[in-house]
């Protein structure tokens, strides 16, 4: 029960058409229900024509399959997908700028840098741009580290997540893409997976 | 010679006519079936409406007086017939006022294609004359919607639209066409109905494991209760239904949305669920041990509290639309898919069985509901009118074969509670929305969708102002559709509720009305008033042997209540019989 019923965080995958106005269609069913998207991705799948949305929300098991749900009977989606973050594997990206004079001056920056798993995107005379991937928590103390370092600029991206159970979504889109799928082509094939895979 | 022909027999040239894309939209409807459009023109339509000018034998087109008016007839058309209702509006304000209808529509899973212009798609986004973000704004309450901005796109579009609309569980669909579509000129190579999107399931496919699972839960039932809904009637499985029914011996409740899937008077036909549904159907959902529950999506207004709603049943539920499933009620088996293939099966698997002891105890609820409320409310033998007595005597004129529209308020309760239904696609109100000033339009578009049949609407006097304006509809097109304002001069369900739960601190409930028969007599309807019961069968009588349409206006008692009742928060089993 405590399952259905404690807050934390999901991760969606939302397979689709590529088509306007469908990333307003799926963002209403999180707002009528007042539900704050954490983090949004979107971006086209390794199959032409089809989009992943990776979408990260703190809710309970319950909603966020009644969300899924939800999303999945939009016409121009594919199939829906939820995990906790132990079902998945995650990463987002985070830039950094800083100035090259300092990171010059002070060999510690390096050091921090490089312990850190930062890499050097751009260098320039006046400011150098470093990237690193990974949880939100170092990305964040990469942020700490280089604050007394005049920080000039940071971003990070969305989350991307990939699904660890499972063979994968690769081949059901390719049958998509064939264009003539039986009625039943995504017929729950990972049912008896237990808690971990939600289908329909 | 032969060999020529062989040739081009083969490969069949695809003819193609250079078109508008207004003419290709026409052409496209009429291969759908269209027969009847219900709309309003204006600037970024026009180009449409000029085109339809050229279509007038083969398109009806019913001019109404509001596009609310419009989107409700098209509703009234849909649920009527069974056929997509068709509607068209301008851009902006026309498109504006089509939204309390897709909202409508989209709760009550009617099927509508609503066609609304939009400005030159150069000027999109820039503020121009009646230019409303129509596609953002209908998001929310459209099962899909589309922009066209080029003439090419609206062949594949028009077929999308419809077979979104008209499958799987239905629902509005709006295509928004900008000015230069509808006028560019394209070759037509002729219209193709749509039977397949990959992204989109309009049913799940039917798990023989959880049918055998409910068969299984049924079976073993002492005390089995169905509930169903719009679903059976959406599947056109009325029969279907019908037989399950009589093979399992199960008694049977329905909502607001599924009265006539049964005949009302079907000896395993126990009533009407919800909160001011009947005494034991109400009752017993929290007494039965399997609850069978059939294209119905737990409404609150059924439910009343959930967290006391049939906690010792277990619960089968049969629905289309998966995201139902467990949404309100968790249930025990869920048998997704279209009723119309899983009853079958359900009914193969299950036992001929008689419920009799069982079914007595609904009985018995019965009759201490007529004793306590039925009986004063059909057959009061003084005092003013009351509306349940309207009802009543309606019901021994058109003995159960009419088409009752209702609007939305007591009036409405008291004629799903008392009407009877002996045919499906009889009773059209607005069960979701609940939406004031949806009779009158309905009404006019439920006599489109089936001329054949008797369409009475039943309107409270608040809503019928609010949509009184499709009087002019009637006189313009002449159709007969006979209409009673039963008029208590209250709102009378907010006022209801405010002598309930608001000692009787009446705020804004106390409407006044016009002369509706001389309204009506404006427009060129006849009509009638009356407040002696005495006069009533007689009115009732020359309203229905009326040549066209007729307002009859029936003074009932100002401060009646509508009993039983499920007071908000509570519980179905501490239903109030006063």
């Amino acid at each position: 029960m405590s399952e259905l019923t404690d807050k934390q965080e999901y991760n969606i995958t939302v397979y689709t058409e590529n088509q306007i106005g469908l990333l307003n269609r799926i963002a209403i069913i999180f707002t009528r229900r007042k539900i704050n998207i954490d983090s949004l991705n979107t971006s086209p799948s390794e199959v032409d024509s089809i989009h992943r949305f990776n979408i990260v929300i703190t809710e309970t098991e319950d909603v966020v399959r009644k969300v899924c749900r939800q999303i999945e009977k939009q016409v121009e989606v594919l199939k829906v997908y939820y995990h906790t973050n132990a079902d998945v594997i995650w990463q987002e990206m985070a830039l950094y700028k800083v100035s090259t004079d300092i990171i010059a001056e002070k060999v510690s920056v390096e050091r921090l840098l490089r312990e850190n798993g930062a890499r050097a995107v751009v260098i320039r005379k006046d400011y150098t741009i470093f990237e690193t991937t990974g949880h939100r928590e170092e990305t964040d103390a990469l942020v700490a580290i280089l604050q007394p370092y005049g920080l000039i600029e940071f971003v990070r991206s969305a989350r991307i997540a990939i699904i660890k159970d499972s063979d994968g979504f690769n081949r059901k889109l390719r049958e998509f893409e064939r264009l003539e799928p039986g009625e039943d082509v995504m017929e729950n094939e990972y049912l008896g997976q237990g808690q971990k895979v939600f289908t329909m | 010679m032969e060999v020529t022909q062989e040739i081009t027999m083969e490969t069949p040239k695809k003819e193609t006519v250079e078109v508008t894309g207004s003419v290709a939209l026409l052409e496209a409807l009429i291969t759908e079936g269209v027969e009847t459009i219900f709309g309003y023109p204006g600037g970024a339509i026009m180009p449409i409406y000029d085109a339809l000018y050229d279509y007038n034998d083969k398109l009806q087109h019913i001019l109404v007086r509001h596009e609310q008016g419009g989107i409700h007839a098209g509703q009234g058309y849909a649920r009527s017939s069974g056929k997509v209702g068709v509607v068209f509006a301008t851009s902006g304000p026309g498109a504006t006022n089509l939204i309390t209808g897709l909202a409508d529509a989209q709760i009550d899973s009617t099927p509508l294609v609503c066609i609304t212009g939009q400005v030159f798609a150069h000027l999109l986004g820039t503020d121009a004359f009646q230019e409303t973000d129509v596609i953002n704004i209908t998001t929310p309450v459209t099962k899909w919607n589309y922009q066209v901005t080029d003439a090419r796109e609206i062949p594949e579009a028009i077929a999308k639209a419809f077979y979104i609309a008209k499958s799987g569980r239905p629902g509005p669909v709006l295509i928004d066409i900008t000015k230069n579509a509808q006028i560019q000129k394209f070759d037509f190579e002729g219209y193709t109905p749509c039977h397949h999107i990959r992204s989109y399931k309009p049913k799940p496919v039917v798990r023989h494991s959880y049918v055998e699972q409910a068969a299984a839960l049924i079976n073993q039932a002492k005390k089995p209760f169905i509930l169903f809904g719009q679903g059976v009637i959406l599947g056109s499985a009325e029969q279907e239904f019908k037989t399950f029914v009589e093979k399992s011996g199960i008694p049977a409740a329905w909502t607001v949305l599924g009265a006539g899937a049964l005949p009302t008077g079907h000896p395993l036909n126990v009533g009407m669920l919800g909160m001011h549904g009947n005494y034991g159907p109400n009752v017993l959902t929290n007494e039965c041990d399997v609850l069978i529950a059939i294209g119905m999506r737990f409404d609150d207004r059924v439910t009343g509290r959930l967290d006391k709603y049939a906690k010792q049943a277990q619960v089968v539920h049969l629905d289309i639309d998966p995201a139902e499933i467990d949404k309100n009620v968790k249930s025990t088996v869920p048998v997704w898919g279209d009723c119309k293939e899983t009853l079958p099966l359900l009914t193969a698997l299950v036992e001929e069985k008689q419920h009799t002891a069982w079914l007595a105890k609904f009985n018995d609820y019965t009759r201490q509901e007529v004793e306590a409320v039925i009986e004063k409310e059909l057959n009061p033998t003084s005092g003013e009118m009351t509306m349940g007595e309207v009802i009543k005597q309606l019901n021994d004129l058109t003995l159960g074969e009419a088409v009752i529209v209702t609007d939305v308020g007591q009036h409405q309760m008291v004629a799903c509670r008392y009407a009877i239904f002996n045919k499906t696609r009889s009773n059209v109100t607005s069960g979701g929305l609940g939406t004031m000033g949806f009779a009158l339009p309905a009404a006019i578009g439920a006599k489109f969708g089936t001329p054949d049949r008797e369409v009475v609407a039943i309107i409270g006097d608040g809503g019928f102002q609010m949509t009184c304006q499709e009087l002019g509809t009637i006189m313009q097109t002449g159709i007969n559709v006979k209409i009673i304002i039963l008029n208590n001069r209250f709102l009378g369900m907010v006022r209801q509720w405010q002598e309930l739960f608001n000692e009787k601190r009446y705020s804004f409930v106390d409407i006044q009305s016009p002369n509706f028969v001389t309204l009506a007599s404006a427009y060129g309807i006849p009509g009638k008033t009356i407040s002696e019961r005495a006069d009533l069968p007689g009115a009732l009588k020359e309203m229905l042997d009326c040549k066209g349409s007729f307002l009859l206006e029936v003074m009932v008692t100002k401060e009646n209540n509508v009993f039983p009742m499920v007071p908000q928060g509570c519980s179905v089993s501490e239903i109030r019989l006063k």
